[in-house]
């Protein structure tokens, strides 16, 4: 099921500000997972099993070099969320 | 010197009442209400009844195992009862010695690996099951960039912590150095584990009656957990910045048995080397020898060879010093009883009273001709040269011994 690019914002904000103990003031869509949100690479790995339960979707270690902003996960969760409601 | 003690045990969330609780002859051990108990011959241990939710964070409770977890508490009770001292990065240093490490990490992430695969296990199993967790964790929380260590050696993990800090100090490494361990292994493998070896107490039906150690219905120990931390300090450090000493960390001694990997020599020899090594190194005298905590687990062979070794060590003054089992009251905290054991030791110092042994109702016959004084009451020294010294005994499944002395300031 296909979710709003509002809804998967909220959905990952929550998912970041929960591993990565950050305030949601501070998870903007443009900040950056690692550079601004300190997320070390173990939490990352957390975030991101954490999203694929919560979006229904898979999400290979090789897509995780393109995704630097929370704007980017959410447009990659978008596209993987459509893809498989196409499918 | 010893400048602070931290530890949370099944007898209490800090030293203050874990003492208490020692003297007032109270038992830690309870019956395992958990529904894996029922299949298992041994269904009783002492758990640390600490709400460890309350004391750390969500993310911590997440990331770190149990044992990892009252290590850490613990060593921020003793930094805190040292004053928090300031001391440069550089020259704090961390030895936190734990038997198993996060053991309960291990056999959950087994289960997942099996039941939802590899990818569920957390990024985080590794660093939670790893020993050298505890001692890795304090040293980040405290930024101690002397070095962080982690001595395993099975029930003498931590008393050989203790020592290494002691060296660490001595060798001009550290000034200070937070030192002591930590296990948390009441889990169904682990008390599977040890009953096969026939070396628990099936005492079932009266569990603070189960461990014994010294008398003569003693069958076995009884498992507890909890964690043990004490700030070793530089006399001339702790001198300038005014620190509170509760005891000077004296003299180590360790010694192998090379005999059996699970057993202890029965003459106890490998124990009395220990023994004595510690009090040459402390430069002491059997004579100043007020009080011994006893490894004393409560084994029908291990306490034996121990009350044989304290003869052998001591001689004739043996019979004048008050020998305490305080396992009787937490059960055996394996890689944290060293540590435990030696706050006792050092609270018992201070306050020049050992605490008792309960549950010794008949003494061993083989106790009695060793010529040991074992109390089942609390029990205030007799007349002590000075400086006095006080023991503690640590003995591990591999042959390992260590002895600790610490002596009045």
């Amino acid at each position: 099921m296909a979710m709003t690019e509002h809804e998967i914002f909220d959905g990952f904000a929550a998912t970041v500000e929960e591993f990565a103990e950050k305030p949601a003031s501070d998870v903007t869509p443009e900040a950056d997972l690692v550079e601004d949100l300190d997320i070390d690479s173990l939490t990352m790995v957390e975030i991101i099993v954490s999203a694929q339960d919560k979006f229904g979707i898979e999400i290979p270690d090789a897509d995780l070099k393109d995704l630097r902003t929370v704007q980017d996960v959410v447009d990659y969760v978008q596209r993987a969320q459509r893809s498989s409601v196409g499918a | 010197m010893v400048t602070g003690l931290g530890a949370i045990t099944p007898l209490g969330d800090d030293v203050a009442s874990t003492w208490a609780a020692l003297l007032a002859g109270q038992s830690g051990v309870r019956k395992l209400t958990e529904s894996w108990a029922d299949e298992l011959p041994v269904r009783i241990a002492a758990p640390a009844t600490a709400d460890l939710a309350s004391m750390i964070s969500s993310r911590q409770l997440r990331r770190m195992d149990r044992c990892e977890q009252l290590a850490l508490i613990a060593a921020r009770q003793a930094w805190q009862d040292a004053g928090a001292p300031q001391v440069r990065a550089d020259r704090l240093a961390v030895s936190v010695g734990s038997g198993v490490g996060g053991l309960g990490t291990t056999l959950e992430a087994y289960d997942t690996l099996k039941e939802q695969g590899w990818q569920r296990l957390s990024p985080f199993t590794v660093p939670m099951f790893m020993p050298n967790g505890p001692a890795a964790w304090i040293g980040i929380e405290l930024g101690a960039r002397a070095g962080v260590h982690a001595a395993v050696s099975a029930c003498a993990s931590s008393a050989e912590a203790i020592g290494y800090g002691m060296h660490m100090i001595r060798s001009g490494r550290a000034d200070v150095v937070v030192a002591g361990g930590a296990e948390a292994t009441i889990l169904p493998f682990a008390i599977a584990s040890f009953a096969v070896m026939r070396a628990l107490s099936v005492r079932n039906d009266d569990p603070e009656r189960a461990s014994r150690p010294f008398d003569k219905a003693r069958d076995g120990f009884v498992l507890g957990e909890g964690a043990g931390m004490i700030v070793l300090e530089s006399a001339g450090h702790a001198a300038r910045r005014g620190a509170v000493v509760h005891a000077v960390a004296a003299g180590v001694g360790y010694s192998a048995d090379a005999y059996h990997v699970a057993q202890t020599a029965p003459d106890g020899a490998g124990s009395a080397q220990a023994i004595q090594r510690a009090l040459a190194d402390a430069g002491a005298q059997p004579e100043q020898v007020v009080h011994i905590n006893a490894h004393a687990t409560s084994t029908p062979a291990g306490d034996v060879a121990e009350a044989m070794a304290i003869q052998r060590a001591i001689g004739a003054p043996a019979s004048r010093i008050t020998v305490s089992a305080t396992k009787s009251m937490t059960g055996h905290l394996l890689g944290g009883a060293g540590a435990v054991e030696s706050i006792a030791t050092i609270c018992a110092l201070r306050q020049s009273v050992a605490p008792p042994t309960i549950n010794l109702e008949d003494p061993d016959d083989e106790i009695i001709s060793a010529g040991i004084h074992v109390s089942a009451k609390p029990c205030e020294f007799r007349t002590a040269s000075n400086p006095a010294v006080a023991l503690n005994n640590s003995f591990g499944f591999g042959g390992h011994n260590v002895t600790l002395a610490f002596m009045t300031p």
